[in-house]
């Protein structure tokens, strides 16, 4: 398999400046790049058709090439808050290769024309945070990042900040709310000036296109979805962990072949494909030999997100699994919006009244309903990135939350529930007009 | 069914929310830009929010980091470390407490010097993280010393179940391991050093099966992890 970011990432001292420069030519392309036109950098990474690796996919140099041109003070910011449930390569790759994202935005910023930089990164990596502080200090002495004003800014644990406009307002000094587009980050962002957001993953692919020229870069992977990917691989399988694919490669190739598959003699019962706010897939053979790109994904009716593959085996109950992500985007809503404040709250609620047998099937008709309501209709995602999930588990596993309510009332003594009695206007609108066609359920697919 | 007013629990200024009436004292006004002549703010704290105030086009960019250099300093955001970090910056108390309530990481109410976050997000629980956060309260006890926290996604699933003392990362854990995460605090010694997560080598390097503790069952508790995985040697100056 052909390693770009992780190849030898475990060589003893690559976090320094030496060793960087010795064996992988550390800083030679930002040499390279500073002697190029600024739109020449942009044209490599235009014909690299690299697409962002923090979750929604956009094209790198497209987004790059909206930043407006003149002398106005510009900003990159690098996304290091790596929050999504299910994510942590940002982590492994800033812990064991620091120098090389530094390089990374020195390029991008001279793509832009910025003279301000910043990393932003979750106050809980504190290893990672010091070792890119030291290595920033090193190459600052070293004189090899130029007159870019780049520094390591830290959070303070909130998953809203990875979304880019809250996280602008976190580095203003303010509560992380996300705000109102357009105007996008391009446009008007950090300090109301024009900003180029990206993650780490995305931006440490920078010197390697310049090293390889776009136009190579751009047939590893498929044509829509170039590049290696480093996805990150958890939940039950046996040898969790960071594993730089080729895009395209059968998801059964991630999931058996390089994780070890779940324990011996048990079946997938779903998989998260990007971080716990893609909509889950069942472990159905046709699921798993999906290609593991961009397009092939949205196709499947989920997304690539993060590159975080969540597996589930059948020991785990659907509804715990539901509970446990609708109760974490709960604690996350920033409040602003009130579809997502309130549904996420709502349908914790709901859930919670699945386990002590209050529940009656009508429920998951409401709760689909409620999810159907967040779906854009808030300022960012982190609504409908509940929604996705809790939707297409009901959509998928309705049996078998219908079994879990029976059971827990059966258990509390409340008796058979009467699903079809019970359900009347009073449900909301949507799903119950046509409950196996159209409405909720079937709307996020 | 009606409601029996008297049994709906009220504060102290008529709202059924909790908290209302800790955020603000409502007899007083607002608390105005604290005077540098009658706010002392130790010299050390000064000059850090100073330089961080430094760094950035907007000064109040550096209300982050300040208030963690506060918490720092006076083990939790007080309303004298927020003062002093308020005067420093001039801006108002209102403002930063703003901030501080808002993130996970800064706390407005004393605690225990040592953070132990314990991950009980998806992939930590799919592999037993509920247990192991119960089992580090009681291992915790009620030492005033330890602040321990079910947290969000740490970003370490690779290592799950797993934890974070003061920062560092460590697992994968099991419910047992949590008497030996308190000791190794207590004796200032590196917590559970060879399981930090600073040594782990990229996935493919170690043997299948070997990466974490398999997920617990009713039927089968949870398993350490194998030998294997303990002699990993990494990069230790990392």
């Amino acid at each position: 398999m052909r390693q770009l970011l992780f190849d030898d990432i475990d060589r003893p001292g690559l976090h320094t400046l030496a060793v960087y420069r010795r064996e992988r030519g550390g800083y030679e392309m930002l040499q390279q790049a500073l002697q190029m036109e600024p739109e020449e950098v942009l044209t490599q990474l235009q014909k690299s058709g690299i697409r962002g690796r923090g979750g929604a996919g956009f094209a790198m140099g497209t987004k790059a090439s909206f930043i407006p041109h003149g002398d106005m003070d510009k900003y990159v910011v690098c996304n290091a808050d790596e929050s999504e449930p299910g994510t942590f390569k940002d982590r492994e790759l800033m812990q064991k290769n620091p120098h090389l994202l530094i390089e990374g935005i020195c390029i991008a910023a001279h793509a832009i024309s910025a003279n301000k930089a910043f990393i932003f990164i979750r106050g809980e990596y504190d290893l990672q945070a010091t070792i890119l502080e030291q290595a920033l200090e090193e190459a600052k002495r070293a004189n090899m990042i130029g007159d870019l004003d780049l520094w390591v800014h830290r959070g303070a644990g909130a998953y809203i900040c990875g979304e880019e406009t809250a996280l602008l307002d976190a580095l203003e000094g303010k509560r992380g709310n996300p705000r109102l587009k357009p105007p996008f980050p391009a446009v008007q962002g950090l300090y109301r000036g024009p900003t180029l957001i990206n993650n780490v993953e995305t931006l440490m692919n920078a010197p390697l296109i310049l090293r390889m020229g776009g136009e190579e870069y751009a047939k590893i992977g498929t044509e829509r979805s170039t590049g290696t990917k480093v996805v990150s691989v958890s939940g039950c399988v046996q040898r969790p962990g960071n594993y730089e694919i080729e895009l395209g490669i059968p998801t059964r190739d991630i999931i058996y072949g390089l994780a070890g598959g779940p324990d011996e003699g048990r079946a997938i019962k779903c998989f998260f494909p990007g971080g716990s706010s893609a909509p889950v897939l069942p472990g159905t053979d046709e699921n798993l030999d999906l290609p593991y790109d961009f397009d092939s994904m949205a196709k499947a009716g989920s997304m690539l997100g993060s590159g975080a593959i969540i597996v589930v085996d059948e020991t785990i109950p659907i509804v715990d699994l539901a509970l446990k992500t609708a109760k974490f985007y709960r604690h996350e809503s920033c409040g602003k919006c009130t579809p997502c404040r309130e549904g996420t709250n709502w349908t914790v609620k709901m859930l919670e009244r699945i386990n002590t047998g209050e529940a009656t099937p009508m429920d998951l008709d409401i709760m689909a309903s409620v999810q159907d309501q967040i779906m854009g209709n808030c300022l960012c995602v982190l609504g409908d990135a509940m929604a996705m999930p809790i939707a297409s588990m009901i959509k998928h596993f309705r049996e078998e939350f219908e079994a879990h309510i029976e059971a827990a009332r059966e258990r509390t003594g409340l008796g058979v529930s009467l699903p079809m009695a019970n359900r009347s206007d009073h449900a909301g609108p949507g799903p119950l007009l046509q409950p196996d066609g159209g409405g909720a359920t079937a709307a996020v697919v | 069914m009606s409601i029996d007013p008297s049994r709906v629990r009220r504060f102290a200024h008529g709202s059924r929310v909790p908290g209302w009436d800790d955020a603000a004292d409502l007899t007083k006004d607002p608390a105005v830009v604290p005077d540098p002549a009658t706010t002392p703010v130790p010299e050390g704290l000064r000059a850090e929010v100073e330089d961080y105030m430094s760094r950035y086009p907007d000064f109040r960019s550096a209300a982050i980091p300040a208030l963690h250099a506060a918490q720092r300093l006076h083990g939790w955001c007080s309303p004298t470390a927020i003062e002093q970090v308020a005067c420093v910056m001039r801006l108002t108390p209102g403002y930063l407490t703003a901030v501080a309530t808002f993130y996970d990481m800064f706390s407005t109410e004393p605690k225990g010097r040592h953070d132990v976050y314990v991950c009980t997000n998806i992939s930590c629980s799919l592999r037993g993280a509920d247990a192991l956060y119960e089992a580090m309260v009681s291992a915790a006890g009620d030492d005033p010393d330890f602040h321990v926290q079910s947290f969000e996604c740490l970003g370490a699933c690779d290592i799950a179940p797993m934890i974070s003392v003061d920062g560092e990362y460590i697992g994968p854990l099991v419910p047992e391991d949590c008497d030996r995460v308190v000791a190794d605090v207590k004796a200032g010694r590196p917590v559970f050093d060879e399981r930090q997560l600073r040594h782990r080598p990229v996935a493919e390097k170690l043997p299948v099966g070997g990466g974490a503790a398999p997920p617990p069952t009713p039927d089968r508790p949870a398993e350490g992890p194998t030998a294997a995985q303990n002699d990993v040697a990494g990069p230790k100056d990392m």
